[in-house]
């Protein structure tokens, strides 16, 4: 049974340099001595850090939990005690530093405790996913978008086919066609348990032609385990077929439409290290703690090797028998989209597929650039029938708005339109800096927003607190005004009881004055004496301050 | 004769109601200046365009009473876009309002704040937080930095700071072309 291909628009015929490492299977690299394990290496929100330096971590121990719906947790790659929650350089584009978690390893090797499901067809989906979820799987193609999500196709969207991502279609690169020789089995495994996640009516692995190994060794495991509802396919060799919605079209002939997802045409895709993946996670309770990586260009060994998450890209260069001379800068990924690595000690992340040392040699082959000669190669080479001559000059103007009409959101990055341009103009990175722009805007946008919505409220406030003390005041006042006759009648009432009370005092008369003895009655004569003599002085000269 | 202006005037008079009628029921609410306006300016809140916070100036510049090169925060690009939306000619930023900076946040020094509230009372956005005799703190997210709570602080512990750059708010530089002539 032979299945119909269909063609995308545009692509290239890349000299694909896979020899250099294609022939060397995956050997696992040695545990660094310092795992850096940045917690943002997914597509969405960073995760969250749970443990605090100083405290001892095992092997696929969570060490930062996943912080809302779009975020994936990250795992310990090895046993060891957590020494700093620090910012340390990442592999990102900018050269910047991320907050990660930083391992001393201790060597040991010591697994957590795994908990695989023992049947992952009595599981819910839902229930499957969250095993995924919590394994801290994201699509390890490049993009890492948490996985689990793309297996939630919703109530109302039914699964028509799940595409096995197997194409690779960046010269260098041989991560995923090793992967497909030395373990398809995982791969078949992981594709049955994706397939009964989306209830998938079938499954597609697609694989470019200039692998016939991976397709030989993947079909051999799939007759020896009977999952004959798993069809390989081969796909002529054209970059870039290993693009998700290329790759779409290439084996449904199904177009993702515009800003549109997969799901919308009722496809998913995934990459088949993702799938391999899933079934560590279900089928061996192992977390996300380690993926293939190439190590391929100017180094003295090519090869690949299965890499724990966090491991120094010096320290792994080195298992490669490190870079040659003439090795100008490395890129992550490979030589169409990948980028510069600016700092050595930066870690493997999930999302690193390809370590490249590009050599003087390598990138002498581009000439000086000149300008746009509007001969139009860039839009016949667009994969996604995008106008690159337009973008570039909106680009290039900074003209975000127009560069939105035309598209620039579905432009992939993939490079055909610079590799073609005879002017060699630096395409990619106009429509980068454009994208990235356009983000920042979009911020600025929403801060100018929160920033309205709070000076509103405040003012608000404000205003209201002036309106109720106003009203407080108007109270009382009004309170004062009625309670003035009642006061007048209390005042009344004070004075009477004065009164009455100077009455009764001058009323008083000593008391016991009878039956007294002489000398009590003198004493009582001294005493007045001596009072009204006490008096006299004060008198006198209240009196004589009158006549002054 | 009398027939053509009798049916002419017909067709006057039942068109004219038809439209008027139109004009009353399917009126279209213009969308306001001020609003759009508003929408653009950075909302910094800061004042030194010389109203009291952007929705005056919005006003104003609606208005036709103010030019529309008074706000630094928003810089060229809102000069620019302001000129467009209004079928204004641009023109160049007052420079005796300031210059356009990077974008700052204000942070106090907690050590010497002696949480007198003076700060909180100015700042436009609510962005600051404490008590009398607290400590304040300000809060990073929403601060607009637009510099109205150094002046009221006795003690001079407010400093504005560059926001920091982090991978996610980092920009693909505009690229640096030499194009050869030859």
């Amino acid at each position: 049974m032979s299945r119909q291909l269909w063609r995308f628009h545009g692509g290239l015929h890349l000299p694909d340099h896979k020899e250099l490492s294609s022939g060397e299977p995956v050997v696992e690299a040695i545990v660094p001595r310092q795992l850096i394990l940045p917690i943002h290496q997914h597509i969405g929100v960073p995760a969250e850090p749970v443990v605090e330096p100083g405290q001892r971590v095992l092997k696929g121990q969570v060490v930062a939990k996943a912080d809302g719906y779009v975020s994936a947790p990250v795992h310990a790659s090895s046993s060891g005690t957590v020494v700093a929650i620090e910012p340390r350089p990442v592999p990102h584009p900018s050269g910047l530093s991320a907050l990660c978690v930083v391992i001393e390893t201790d060597g040991e090797d010591r697994w957590t405790e795994r908990q695989p499901v023992a049947d992952y067809k009595e599981l819910d989906p839902s229930e499957l996913r969250n095993v995924i979820r919590d394994a801290g799987i994201v699509g390890l193609g490049g993009a890492g978008f948490p996985a689990f999500i793309k297996l939630n196709p919703g109530a109302r969207t039914a699964i028509d086919t799940l595409v096995l991502n197997g194409s690779e279609c960046e010269p260098y690169i041989t991560c995923d066609d090793r992967l497909m020789r030395d373990r398809p089995d995982e791969i078949i495994a992981g594709a049955r348990i994706m397939r009964h996640a989306l209830h998938a009516r079938e499954c597609v692995i697609g694989i470019e032609d200039n692998k016939p190994e991976a397709v030989a060794a993947l079909r051999e495991a799939i007759a020896r385990m009977q999952a004959t509802e798993i069809e390989v396919v081969v796909v002529p060799t054209h970059y870039p077929t290993g693009g998700e919605k290329q790759l779409i079209k290439v084996l449904t002939g199904k177009e993702v439409p515009s800003q549109g997802l997969p799901l919308d045409v009722g496809v998913v895709c995934h990459n088949v290290g993702t799938a391999a993946a899933v079934h560590r996670a279900v089928e061996r309770g192992e977390p996300l703690i380690s993926r293939v990586v190439t190590l391929t260009g100017g180094v003295g060994h090519p090869r690949n090797m299965e890499v724990r998450i966090g491991t120094p890209v010096e320290e792994l260069l080195a298992q490669a028998g490190g870079t040659l001379e003439g090795v100008e800068r490395l890129l992550v990924g490979g030589p169409m989209m990948g980028f510069d690595l600016r700092h050595r000690d930066a870690p493997i992340v999930k999302t690193a597929n390809c370590l490249l040392a590009i050599t003087g040699e390598m990138a002498a082959s581009r000439g000086p650039v000149r300008p746009c000669i509007r001969c139009g190669a860039c839009a016949e080479a667009c994969p996604v029938s995008l106008l690159p001559q337009q973008l570039y000059w909106y680009s290039r103007a900074k003209d975000f708005d127009k560069v939105q009409d035309y598209n620039l959101f579905d432009c992939i990055e993939c490079g055909c339109c610079a590799y073609v341009c005879p002017s060699n103009l630096p395409l990619v990175q106009y429509f980068r800096f454009a994208k990235t722009e356009i983000w920042a805007q979009e911020r600025e946008k929403q801060a100018a927003e929160l920033a309205r919505r709070r000076h509103e409220f405040r003012t608000e406030r404000i205003e209201r607190e002036k309106a109720e003390r106003a009203a407080r005041l108007a109270q009382k006042k009004a309170m004062v005004a009625k309670s003035d006759s009642a006061e007048d009648k209390k005042k009344a009432a004070i004075k009477a009881a004065m009164e009455r009370a100077k009455a009764k005092k001058s009323a008083t008369e000593p008391k016991n004055t009878e039956n007294l003895t002489e000398a009590q009655q003198r004493q009582i004569a001294e005493a007045d004496a001596r009072r009204a003599e006490k008096k006299a002085p004060v008198d006198s000269e209240a009196s004589g301050g009158n006549e002054e | 004769m009398l027939t053509a202006i009798i049916a002419i005037t017909a067709l006057a008079i039942v068109f004219g109601l038809l439209l008027g009628y139109a004009a009353v029921r399917f009126r279209v609410e213009s969308d306001p200046v001020v609003e759009r306006v508003d929408a653009m300016l950075p909302q910094t809140q800061c004042g030194q365009c010389g109203f009291a916070g952007c929705r005056p100036y919005a006003e104003a510049i609606a208005a036709g009473e103010v030019e529309i090169n008074r706000c630094p925060p928003g810089g060229e690009n809102l000069m620019l876009a302001l000129a467009d939306l209004l079928g204004r000619d641009p023109v160049p930023l007052d420079p005796e309002l300031g210059e356009p900076k990077p974008k700052m946040v204000a942070r106090i020094d907690e050590n010497t704040c002696i949480g007198c509230t003076l700060c909180l009372q100015a700042c436009p956005v609510d962005a600051i937080l404490g008590a009398a005799k607290q400590m304040h703190t300000i809060l990073e997210s929403e601060c607009t930095g637009c510099e109205l709570c150094l002046e009221p602080c006795p003690v001079d512990c407010i400093e504005m700071v560059p926001v920091e750059q982090t991978v996610n708010t980092w920009k693909w530089p505009y690229p640096i072309v030499v194009e050869s002539k030859a």
